[in-house]
Parts: C-alpha cells; sequence; structure tokens
C-alpha cells in the first residue's frame, strides 16, 4: 500500500488502483448491511403481507394486533394449482410464491400461447387464504395474482364470497407502474369499484373485465366490468389479463371448482 | 479549535442554511413534507448521509485523484445511501415504503454533493462530520417547519395525532386541501426565507438590475 501512495497522483495506474479501491471497500460495505439486515426485512415484509390480506378481507382495523388477528381469522393453505387440491406436504411457514416460481422443481414453464398475463415461469403451488366466520365456515377466499402490467409484475390479492364467485375486493401490494397513472391500482377509490362484480359468466368461464372508459348502469353485462384506469390502458389491460390467467382454467379455477361442490372447507 | 467547531455545525441554520441560503435540496423538501413523521424520517436520512459521506470523503481527500473525484465522492455517497435505505426497510418499514424513491433519491441531494466537494475536501474529518451534521440541520429545520404546517393545516393532525378534528370526522376544522399538495411547500419554503431575510439583512441579494425612477418631465 505505502508504494501505491507514493505514486503520482495523476498517473493512470494510481487512478485505476485508487478506483477499484473505492468501489471494494463500498461494495463490502453495502453488501455486508444488506445481509445482515435481510432477516429482519424479511419480518417486516412477511407482516406486511399479512396486513394486506386483512386489508382485501375487509379485517383490518388501525391499531389491531396484525398477527394475532391473521393467526384468528385466517387459514393458510397451499394449494397445487393444477388439481385445484389442498397440499399438506409443504408446510405455508416456508412457503414463498416468488421463490417457487423461480425453482425449477416447484415451478412449471408458461407456454408463450398461454401466458397472456406475462408470467413466464409459474409456480405450480400457491398460498391461498381462506377467511374464517365464527364457527368453521368460510367467509372468503383470498387468492394470490399476479401479472405483468406496463413496467413491472404487479402483484396483488383478490378476495371472492364463499360462492367463489363474487368478488369482495382486489387489492395490489408490489408494483411499479407509473405513479399517478398505472399506479393507481392502489388507490382505494379504484378499488372500490371491484366488490360485487362477478368473476364467472353463466357458462363458467372468467367474464371479468377492466374497460377502456367507464361502467354505466347503461352497459351491458355490467357486472362484469369494471372501469379503465385513465391514462393507464396497458396497466388496466395488464389487470384484466391476469385476473383472466389466474381466475381461468390454468389458475384458480379447477381449486374454486371444488370449494363450489363443497368438498374444500377450512376445517380440511 | 472549539468556537470553530461550533460555527461550523450552527451557521447552516440561519447563516448558511442549505435550503433558504443556497437553494438546494427543494425537491425532497416539496416531495415527503406532507406529513410530520416522513419529514422527520427524511431529516435523519439526509443528516446520516451528510455526515458520513463527509468523514469519509475527508479520510481519504489526499488519496482522490482530482480527475476522478466527483466520481468517487458519488461512490461513497451511493453506498451510504443504500445502507440508509436497508436500514430503514429493516427498522422503520412503513415509513420508509411512504418515502419510497425519495431516500435513494437522496444520492442526487445537491446539499451532500455540494458539501463532499466545497468542505470535505478540504477539510479535516472531524470538521467534516460536524459540517454535514450543521448542513443535516439545517436542512432539518425547513423539513420539520414545512411537515408542521402542512401536516396541521392539511389533515388538522400531528405525528398522525389528531388536533383539530376534521369536519368530516364531525370536528370543526376544514381541512386545507392545497396544503397536501407538493407546491403548498414552495409557498411555506417561500415565507420562510422571506422571514429568515427580514430577521437577517446581509442574506438580502442584491438586485441584478436597477428599475429607473422615472421623472414626470422624462415622460412628455
Amino acid at each position: 500500500m505505502p508504494g501505491i501512495l507514493n505514486m503520482s497522483r495523476d498517473g493512470i495506474g494510481y487512478i485505476v488502483v485508487m478506483a477499484v479501491g473505492v468501489c471494494l471497500v463500498c461494495s463490502v460495505f453495502v453488501s455486508g448491511a444488506a445481509v445482515y439486515l435481510k432477516p429482519l426485512q424479511n419480518v417486516n415484509k412477511a407482516a406486511d403481507r399479512q396486513s394486506n390480506i386483512l386489508e382485501v378481507a375487509g379485517l383490518m382495523e388501525p391499531g389491531i394486533d396484525v398477527r394475532q388477528r391473521f393467526d384468528e381469522r385466517i387459514d393458510t393453505k397451499i394449494v397445487e394449482i393444477e388439481t385445484g387440491e389442498y397440499v399438506e406436504s409443504i408446510d405455508p411457514e416456508d412457503f414463498e410464491q416468488q421463490e417457487a416460481a423461480r425453482d425449477p422443481e416447484m415451478s412449471v414453464k408458461v407456454p408463450r400461447e398461454e401466458d397472456i398475463a406475462g408470467i413466464k415461469q409459474r409456480s405450480r403451488y400457491a398460498e391461498v387464504y381462506l377467511v374464517k366466520g365464527n364457527g368453521d365456515e368460510i367467509e372468503s377466499i383470498i387468492l394470490p395474482v399476479h401479472g405483468y402490467g406496463l413496467w413491472s409484475t404487479m402483484y396483488g390479492f383478490i378476495a371472492l364470497e364463499p360462492d367463489a364467485n363474487t368478488v369482495q375486493g382486489l387489492k395490489f401490494y408490489q408494483q411499479g407502474e407509473t405513479p399517478g397513472l398505472g399506479a393507481e391500482v392502489e388507490n382505494p377509490k379504484w378499488r372500490d369499484l371491484w366488490p360485487g362484480k362477478l368473476v364467472y359468466g353463466p357458462e363458467g368461464e372468467p367474464q371479468i373485465r377492466v374497460i377502456k372508459g367507464s361502467v354505466s348502469e347503461g352497459t351491458p353485462n355490467s357486472e362484469y366490468k369494471v372501469d379503465g384506469l385513465s391514462g393507464a390502458t396497458i396497466t388496466s389491460r395488464g389487470v384484466s389479463n391476469m385476473l383472466e390467467y389466474w381466475m381461468g382454467e390454468r389458475g384458480f379455477q379447477p381449486f374454486l371448482k371444488r370449494i363450489r361442490q363443497g368438498s374444500l372447507t377450512a376445517a380440511k | 479549535m472549539a468556537s470553530q467547531a461550533w460555527k461550523v455545525t450552527t451557521d447552516p441554520l440561519f447563516n448558511n442554511n442549505p435550503i433558504a441560503l443556497q437553494i438546494l435540496g427543494i425537491c425532497s423538501a416539496l416531495a415527503v413534507t406532507s406529513q410530520l413523521a416522513t419529514s422527520l424520517l427524511m431529516c435523519a436520512a439526509l443528516t446520516a448521509v451528510v455526515a458520513f459521506s463527509n468523514l469519509f470523503i475527508s479520510m481519504i481527500r489526499n488519496y482522490i485523484p482530482s480527475s476522478i473525484r466527483i466520481i468517487v465522492q458519488m461512490t461513497i455517497i451511493a453506498s451510504l445511501v443504500i445502507v440508509v435505505d436497508q436500514i430503514l426497510k429493516a427498522f422503520a418499514y412503513d415509513l420508509a415504503k411512504q418515502l419510497s424513491v425519495f431516500v435513494g433519491l437522496i444520492i442526487t441531494n445537491c446539499i451532500v454533493m455540494g458539501r463532499a466537494e466545497a468542505f470535505a475536501m478540504k477539510e479535516p474529518p472531524g470538521l467534516s462530520f460536524l459540517d454535514g451534521i450543521g448542513n443535516g440541520l439545517g436542512y432539518s429545520l425547513i423539513l420539520v417547519v414545512v411537515g408542521t404546517i402542512r401536516e396541521l393545516f392539511g389533515s388538522g393532525s400531528l405525528l398522525g395525532y389528531q388536533i383539530m378534528p376534521l369536519v368530516k370526522d364531525g370536528g370543526w376544522y376544514v381541512a386545507n386541501g392545497m396544503m397536501l399538495l407538493p407546491p403548498s411547500a414552495f409557498f411555506i419554503i417561500g415565507f420562510f426565507i422571506w422571514a429568515l431575510r427580514a430577521w437577517k439583512t446581509e442574506q438580502v441579494e442584491k438586485a441584478d438590475y436597477q428599475i429607473h425612477q422615472v421623472h414626470r418631465t422624462e415622460v412628455i
């Protein structure tokens, strides 16, 4: 090191050594902080996820203990998406759908012609949440959905009534759309348009769409349609495609069919 | 030495305020001040970054080749900002989410670069650290004032506690919606600068030109 310090300050060798040195020290510092703080951040992320689930289920109130309310009211289940059956061999505590989608053993490639939501690789399993009433009956079914908007993959939850058809709410918790336009998918006013809409048409195929413009009394089939976000056509289309995929037969339709037949209940 | 340290730390509060006199760092002052809590968090984040970037840059100031000094400063500042962002995500997740990109944008905050270039490249580490703290506090002073006014008049609350009950909740105060929008911070900062310069008249800039006095006879 002293040899380097004696080099000419303007020589190209000294400049390169100094630049590399600063970068090395800084990168060690940054990655050290990132690795050391990761566990704490994960705890926060999990709590944030739980409060999002409570919110989409309408159970979120200011000042409650999120964890406690979550454990009390919500049953977490792992579902095999293809068959729609519960999987007992995976512990929900260890399951992370975003990670599973990257794991070759846990995921499947989505063929391009089917990939309307732009998700490319999909986990074979999904974590679903069943909200229990005071008895053991299910009050709502919360399903994770994600798909590509304009700039980013949007992650959210959709809550359905026990009829597995009527929407209770839709909430995105992670997205990178244009602030003020596409990012309005998080706007509470827009989210208020969702409750009461129907997902499946009479033939049993997903009908729900985000349309261009707004839904009025005269719009035909308005029960399946939600106002588009103004200035965010592509994000709106992304939300539409995402729901079409996840509510369709490659998504959660097999699982929802089973729920409707009453073969899957919260109490196993 | 002690008096110099004191001067370096307190001068940026009123005599040489980075926002009010140097007009730096306005962007984040507009963006994060709609609530007092986010303002305070931003102040703490910025003060930490300026202080430590000044410290580290000053420690290696004699070894930084002048041809790459700006990029070396940027590397150090950027690393500190990432670390601060990571710490916030670990300990103040909800507030950090509200601050979103603005923590990351501390990298481009002119105050940080300005102090690194103008002070830390010339002065010893201890004094540079204090200069960073001082400038951070000067920035914080404005943010706290703006944040307090905006939250109090925009939502009738301070730090989330309702002080003036809103009409929509059955109270008497009609919230001033403009206070929640970024332009209101412009006005408040403007009034702050006005008040400061009325008090410390030496901060008033000389006019670039003089308005010509027209006499009646000339008009005719």
